[in-house]
Order: C-alpha cells, then sequence, then structure tokens
C-alpha cells in the first residue's frame, strides 16, 4: 500500500525520525491557517506548498489547469493563498503520473528547511528495502541526494552505498556509524545521522514495510540531519498487524475498475490496449497478456480471478473489462485444477443473460478439471461465443477475430 | 529416483483440520501419497482422515517418522509452522500459504539456514513425482509418469506446461511450483540442480516471470553446468513497469529484471526460450526427439 508524503512523515516521526515539519491543507483558506500554526511551533517565516499524490517527479510536474508546479516556494505566509490555489483541486502530470495526471486533494505546508546559516545545505538520499537474492534488507544510501537514484545508478554507481542488515540483531551502532562516515559527516551532524538512520531502519521493521526512501535526507545549513520527502510502501500481507494504518488508504488515488474489482476478490490492473482478459492465477494471466500481444492485439487489463471462478466473479469480471470502451474483444483462460471449468462455463452463459447483449467477440478457453463439459455448455448455449480446449487455439482465435 | 518427494515420503499436514488441509490431505491421500498424521495445537491424539493428529511437529517425527510437511497453516502463523518443522527435523517443508508478511519470511530464511532441510515456497502450488506422491493441490489427473521435470513460480502456469508434456506424449519426473513471493526457500537454481541430478530427468522446463534474478542466476549455472536441455518460458513481456502483478515477487524493479532482459540471458546460456506459453510442450517434444 502507497501512502502520502504527510502521512509518511508522521509515520517516521513516531519513530524518533527528524522530518522537515509541516501542516495538512485542502483548501487555500485552510492552507492560511495551517501556515499560521506551523509558524507558531517551528518559527518558519518562509514554507514550501507541496501538492499530495502518489507520484514522483512533484516539483518538476506541471498542474494542468494552472501551470503551476507541484513544489513551489512561498516566501511569506501573504504568498500561501494565491500558490494552494494554483495546486489544490487541480490534475497534477509529473513523469510518473502519465498524460492524465493526478487530482489534487490536499498540500502539505512544509516548514522551509533551507535556511542560511553556518554551512551550506547538503543533500544525501537514503532506501530502506529487501535484497531479494540474500533475502535481507539493506539500507541504500548516497551523498547524490535530491536527484532520481535511477540516473545516479547509472552514471555514477560506485556513489551508491549498501548495508545490509543481520536479521538476527538489527541495525546495529557500527553500521550506522559506518553510513555517517561514508557521507562525509562530522560533529553534530555526524551524531544525528547515526540517530536518524538507526531511528529510520527501526520504523522500516516496525511499521513492515516493503519500500523506504528519502530523498533528500537534508543537512541544514545548522547541521541537523531531517527528511524532506519520504515514500513509504507498506506491506499488504503485514496490514492485519497495523489496523491503524487502514485509514491511510486513499482510495482517490486508486482506479475505481481496481477498487471494485477488490470488492469482489479480483486482482485486476487497467492497462491501454484493446483486448480484455480474465484468468485464473497470476502467472497464467501474465502469460495470457503475452499470447495476445503475439497475436496481434494489445492486453486491455490483467485480471486474476484466483480460485473463486463462479458466476458472480466471472459476471463481475466482465462488466470491469467491458466498461473500456476500446476493448474489442475479450479473452477468458481458464485452466481448471480444483476450479471447474463447467462452473466457470454456467457463470458465463449466465453473464451473458444478466448483462445483456455484449457485441463484442468473447473467447473463451476452459482446460482441466471438466473441460470437455464446459466447452459443451458453452457450445450448446446458443451464445455467440469462440471456444477453444488448448492454449494455442485460443490464440489463433485472437488472431482471427482480431484481424 | 525423483527429486524432493516419492513414494516412501513420510508426510505430514499442518494445518491438517482447516477447510483447505483437510480437502487437500484426501486429494494427496486418492493420490498415494503416504500421509502419516497431521499438525493441530491442542487437537493431538485425535484422528481425522482416518491418520492420527499431533499437537506438534516434534511429536509427528517422534511417533510416524514424518520427513516431509506440506504447510496450509493461514498467513498469520505460517511463519511460525515453518520454523516448528525446521527446528523438529523435518527435511522437506512445503509451504501453500499465501499472504505470509515479507518481513516474517526475512526472519524464517535467517532461522533456517543452518537447518538441514529444504522449504519449497511460499505461495506455492507444491511438488508432485508423477505416479508416486502428490504434495502439493495442483490437479493430479493431468500429470503422467515420464522424463521431464518442471520447474515454476506459478500454479496455473504450470499445470499448462504440465498438460502440454502429457498431450505430447513425454510426462514428468517431478513438478516443483517454487513460489511467487519475494523471498521463497528454493530458487530456480537450486531446482534446476536438482533435476540436472536426477539420472531419470531428461529435459527440464524452467518458467519464470518479470521481476528477481532467480532465472539469469539458474541461466548462469546452467550454462556452466548444464547437461540436459532447458527450455524457458518468462511472462509478463507485456506487464508495465512498477505495476503489481498478482504475485508480490512479480514487479519490475530494473532493467535486468523484465521479461526481455531474462529472456535475452537465458538465450546467451543456451536454453531454448519461447515466446509463447503455448509452444513449451513442442519444443521440448522436438528436443528430447
Amino acid at each position: 500500500m502507497n501512502i502520502h508524503e504527510y502521512q509518511a512523515k508522521n509515520i517516521l516521526k513516531s519513530y524518533g525520525v527528524a522530518i522537515q515539519e509541516g501542516k495538512v491543507a485542502k483548501s487555500p483558506k485552510g492552507a492560511v491557517e495551517e501556515a499560521k500554526l506551523l509558524t507558531k511551533e517551528t518559527g518558519t517565516e518562509w514554507f514550501v506548498v507541496k501538492a499530495q499524490i502518489h507520484a514522483g517527479g512533484r516539483g518538476k510536474g506541471t498542474v494542468k489547469e494552472t501551470g503551476s508546479h507541484g513544489v513551489v516556494l512561498a516566501k511569506g505566509i501573504d504568498k500561501i493563498e494565491e500558490i494552494v490555489k494554483g495546486i489544490v483541486g487541480g490534475t497534477l502530470v509529473t513523469k510518473q503520473t502519465g498524460e492524465d495526471g493526478k487530482k489534487v486533494n490536499k498540500v502539505l505546508i512544509a516548514q522551509d528547511v533551507y535556511y542560511p546559516g553556518d554551512c551550506e545545505p547538503e543533500e544525501y538520499y537514503m532506501g530502506v528495502l529487501l535484497n531479494r537474492e540474500t533475502g535481507r534488507n539493506v539500507i541504500m544510501y548516497s551523498t547524490e541526494g535530491g536527484m532520481d537514484i535511477e540516473t545516479v545508478a547509472e552514471e555514477t554507481p560506485h556513489l551508491i552505498h549498501k548495508e545490509e542488515i543481520d536479521p538476527k540483531v538489527g541495525i546495529q551502532p557500527f553500521q550506522a556509524r559506518k553510513i555517517a562516515f561514508n557521507l562525509g559527516l562530522e560533529g553534530k551532524a555526524f551524531k544525528e545521522m547515526t540517530k536518524f538512520v538507526t531511528a529510520l531502519y527501526n520504523a522500516y521493521e516496525g511499521t513492515d514495510s516493503s519500500m523506504f526512501e528519502i530523498n533528500p535526507v537534508l543537512k541544514t545549513s545548522d547541521s541537523r540531519i531531517i527528511a524532506v520527502d519520504a515514500k513509504v510502501n507498506i506491506d499488504d500481507n503485514a496490514l492485519y498487524r497495523h489496523p491503524d494504518f487502514k485509514e491511510l488508504r486513499d482510495l482517490s488515488e486508486e482506479n475505481s475498475d481496481e477498487i471494485e474489482a477488490g470488492k469482489h476478490d479480483l486482482n485486476f490492473i487497467k492497462l491501454d490496449g484493446n483486448v480484455g482478459c480474465m484468468v485464473n492465477g497470476a502467472g497464467l494471466a501474465m502469460a495470457t497478456m503475452d499470447i495476445i500481444k503475439l497475436s496481434g492485439g494489445d492486453p486491455a487489463n490483467f485480471l486474476d480471478v484466483g480460485g473463486a471462478a463462479n458466476a458472480v466473479t466471472v459476471e463481475a469480471g466482465f462488466r470491469i473489462i467491458l466498461r473500456d470502451p476500446n476493448v474489442k474483444a475479450i479473452l477468458l483462460n481458464i485452466f481448471g485444477g480444483i476450479v471447474r471449468c463447467d462452473r466457470v462455463a454456467a457463470g458465463v452463459v449466465e453473464a451473458y443473460k444478466s448483462i445483456g447483449e455484449i457485441n463484442i467477440p468473447v473467447i473463451v478457453r476452459l482446460q482441466g478439471t471438466n473441460a470437455v463439459e464446459g466447452k459443451e455448455l458453452i457450445d450448446n448455449s446458443g451464445l455467440k461465443v469462440h471456444s477453444a480446449i488448448t492454449l494455442q487455439e485460443a490464440a489463433d482465435l485472437v488472431e482471427k477475430v482480431m484481424k | 529416483m525423483s527429486v524432493l518427494i516419492n513414494k516412501d515420503s513420510k508426510v505430514i499436514v499442518q494445518g491438517f483440520t482447516g477447510g483447505e488441509g483437510t480437502f487437500h490431505a484426501g486429494q494427496m491421500i486418492d493420490y498415494g501419497t503416504d500421509i502419516v498424521g497431521g499438525v493441530t495445537p491442542g487437537k493431538g491424539g485425535t484422528e481425522h482422515l482416518g491418520k492420527p493428529v499431533f499437537n506438534t511437529v516434534s511429536d509427528a517425527v517422534k511417533e510416524a517418522g514424518a520427513n516431509t510437511s506440506i504447510i496450509f497453516v493461514p498467513p498469520p502463523f505460517a511463519a511460525d509452522a515453518i520454523m516448528e518443522a525446521a527446528a523438529a527435523g523435518i527435511k522437506v517443508i512445503i509451504a501453500i500459504t499465501e499472504g505470509i508478511p515479507t518481513s516474517d519470511m526475512v526472519k524464517v530464511k535467517e532461522f533456517i539456514s543452518d537447518k538441514d532441510c529444504t522449504l519449497i515456497g511460499p505461495n506455492c502450488p507444491g511438488v508432485i513425482t508423477a505416479g508416486e506422491a502428490k504434495v502439493g493441490i495442483m490437479p493430479a489427473f493431468i500429470f503422467t509418469k515420464g522424463t521431464v521435470g518442471i520447474i515454476s513460480k506459478s500454479g496455473t502456469l504450470t499445470y499448462e506446461a504440465v498438460d502440454q508434456i502429457t498431450k505430447a506424449g513425454l510426462g514428468q519426473t517431478t513438478a516443483i511450483g517454487i513460489g511467487g513471493d519475494p523471498i521463497i526457500g528454493t530458487s530456480t537454481k537450486d531446482a534446476v540442480e536438482l533435476f540436472m541430478n536426477d539420472p531419470e530427468t531428461e529435459g527440464i522446463i524452467m518458467i519464470g516471470e518479470i521481476g528477481g534474478n532467480m532465472e539469469a542466476e539458474a541461466a548462469r549455472w546452467i550454462r556452466d553446468n548444464g547437461t540436459k536441455p532447458v527450455v524457458g518460458f518468462i511472462a509478463g513481456e507485456t506487464a508495465p513497469v512498477g505495476k503489481r502483478m498478482g504475485h508480490a515477487g512479480a514487479i519490475i524493479g530494473g532493467a535486468d529484471d523484465t521479461a526481455q532482459a531474462k529472456k535475452a540471458i537465458m538465450r546467451e546460456c543456451g536454453i531454448h526460450v519461447v515466446d509463447s506459453p503455448a509452444e513449451i510442450g513442442a519444443k521440448m517434444a522436438e528436443l528430447l526427439k
């Protein structure tokens, strides 16, 4: 589960990670009030207005309606209202959102942390994630903060350091020191960094996260170490241990079809193609998408109906796929193990009856348990459905209907 | 010969008396698997499906000679179940459970690293040695005894390959579903190695998907040590970057773990890669002719 920057920062703060302080607002007027409060608490007179969406690249991104960027510096409380007007309610397009962009419902009014002082502020990168090769968590960090870590990895890979954490004992003080030394820190900033890294790792473990990305981590001009941005991804499988995280889910960030699919226990992901598909099992679903491509179509979605393919789920799947006007054909691919093909076939027939006229070709491929009975049911139903037994037959049918 | 399990495997079911455990234990017994009992804490001393129920895995090892375990325990308790099996001296642990938190699996991986056991899964369909023993949830009727070893991350895609191999008149030695999670006990390379060392296996099918580097690791091992033909398929050529595709492990992280990159490495290492999953069986038949 992805969460917003302000939510991520609240979690980090609760684990003792120093952050750029801020307050959330939903309107220009509300933002001014929050800014006043923030000044009272932190003394800041300059502010950073940050659009809260689940995508990166906000600073360089543009709000379609107003031309404003997604992150804007306000040099004084009198500038806040105007700046927030240009962001909230608008559609922010960044290189991670795609052309359609994302609606901005909230902004974070954050303290300005790049104030002048004894030394220049410096930015670092820090991420915590799983190394799948070793099955251990790793702290990945670099002196090259504030930019795309992918670019750093490509252009200057020697500037990316990794510190693996032993699951038996967790992060150790020598590891925190090593990281602070490798970032070239000394004095107060060194001490702050060791505290920062330790708290950050403990937050990662404590929240059962699957990824933390703090970019940038900032050394302020008075040598404090703070998280200026925070991207946190929480392991969905561990959410049962954190009932309080449920309210962090922002449904407006998710595709409405994907949300509805979830209600029917369907795993659905919207794509841009012209052939819809419905499959049991994630691996076979991806393989089916590949077959569609090889047969001259483009997959319009990923849809795994799981082990519970029945009349209700099949109908829900059809309805969701049919909502997309780009879909020119649908391929249903079921390999029955525990799932019985005749039941799926009955589900297809029922779905046809209850949805009414389906005007695009539907190819039904049933294989495995009771496949023959399933094919008979389809063939005898009088529906204009193409039925197939082997995967190759299904592929040939996709090719035929797409011509 | 066969790999991991055979007709002599003494199998227990952890989560024996639950719905899933009951259904699949029945199916496994029907296949001829030697199920020697099950474990459900608190129900020790009773009987289920005509087999003894034990309170602990340790009791099942001592009293029934169990050496293999299949786990149907729900996700919050599954990591504990795997560690209990490993600590009790079970040699082959097959974890079917889907949805175990990754942080739990980090601990499990560490815990079993110095135990003498092989973990298959989690989030997998299990293992079947055709005609001998089924320790999994796959539909038995598609399997037939033969000479091809099958390795796959995914359930139904494994069945697809099995079915094609059966219809090509070849049959299988063993099929191993290694699971689709970010952390699994047995990697593609580990499974390939088992089949390369198995005298009955003449050809190997290796089915992967986007995400991670297990297929690349296996491919390099095959290049240096392979003695049998390997047919490969990677699902997810059309998957967009960064979208979660059902299996937690199937997220494209970097340039090297796309389907295209994996297939290129596999081809360089001498693996017969098919672009269409419909060609897996025919390709193997051609190679073993």
